[in-house]
């Protein structure tokens, strides 16, 4: 099947903060109005992208690190949406993403979990993801199997 | 009860988020009842900041969350957090349960 590209195809760049990442959310979703998703579907691409504009916040531009730019590309094709996400932040711990198991919470009240739970979210709602490191990069590649070809 | 009048409990809000809870719920009744549903969106912190507001409450006592919306209840499926929390589609049957 050959993956063809729609007109629907945008980029976007913000400097890291947890403000700005509400504001990337929402340019994405105004950038998918041509394909006129279903609320479920664009609800998928905002939980995701949220984890994913999260993590580079918290992680490759921590508190105390200066903040950096963080760039997106969006991109639909027949097998989905095509997400790439890259910051010029500090590399992901151990050079990979975490296994992202689900918390468990099956737990004592008190020892419930309060965090842990994005990559998580990420694997479980995204089709493919996928981490590298380029030189002073950290490039995140995720494919949701939203808008489809029929 | 407590009324988010946010429409995300997301990172930016988180920890605000938490001690807003902590203040209005420290006296309060053993149950209460956290009305969201004026909230669009929770991300994986503001869900963090209500598992942390239903531990600071303490043994013993009950966070209900009601009438929570699509997407902020899909988070919470997603994460099994929909078996810690009793959840109320709306907020009149919270109280109900809530015995106000």
């Amino acid at each position: 099947m050959k993956d063809h590209m729609s007109a629907t195809e945008f980029h976007l760049e913000f400097e890291s903060s947890p403000i700005a990442v509400r504001t990337a959310l929402g340019r994405i979703i105004d950038g998918l109005g041509p394909l006129s998703l279903d609320p479920e579907e664009i609800g998928t691409v905002e939980i995701v992208m949220a984890e994913a504009l999260n993590n580079v916040v918290e992680h490759a531009y921590p508190e105390g690190d200066p903040p950096g730019p963080v760039e997106i590309d969006c991109a639909h094709r027949d097998s989905g949406l095509h997400f790439r996400v890259i910051d010029r932040g500090r590399p992901l711990p151990n050079g990979d993403m975490p296994i992202g198991e689900a918390a468990r919470v099956d737990v004592d009240m008190m020892d419930m979990p309060e965090g842990g739970f994005g990559w998580f979210i990420i694997k479980d709602l995204a089709r493919e993801v996928q981490y590298q490191r380029r030189g002073e990069r950290n490039v995140l590649n995720l494919r949701l199997a939203v808008a489809k070809a029929a | 009860m407590v009324t988010v009048n946010e429409a995300r409990i997301d990172a930016a809000v988180a920890l605000a988020f938490k001690d807003e809870m902590r203040s209005r719920t420290e006296d309060g009744p053993d149950i209460v009842v956290l009305n969201l549903s004026e909230v669009d969106f929770v991300d994986s912190s503001g869900l963090g900041a209500i598992v942390a507001s239903m531990k600071s409450m303490g043994r013993g006592r009950t966070l209900a969350l009601a009438g929570m919306t699509p997407k902020v209840e899909k988070v919470f499926r997603l994460t099994r957090m929909d078996s810690v929390f009793a959840m109320y589609p709306t907020l009149n049957e919270a109280l109900a349960q809530a015995g106000e």
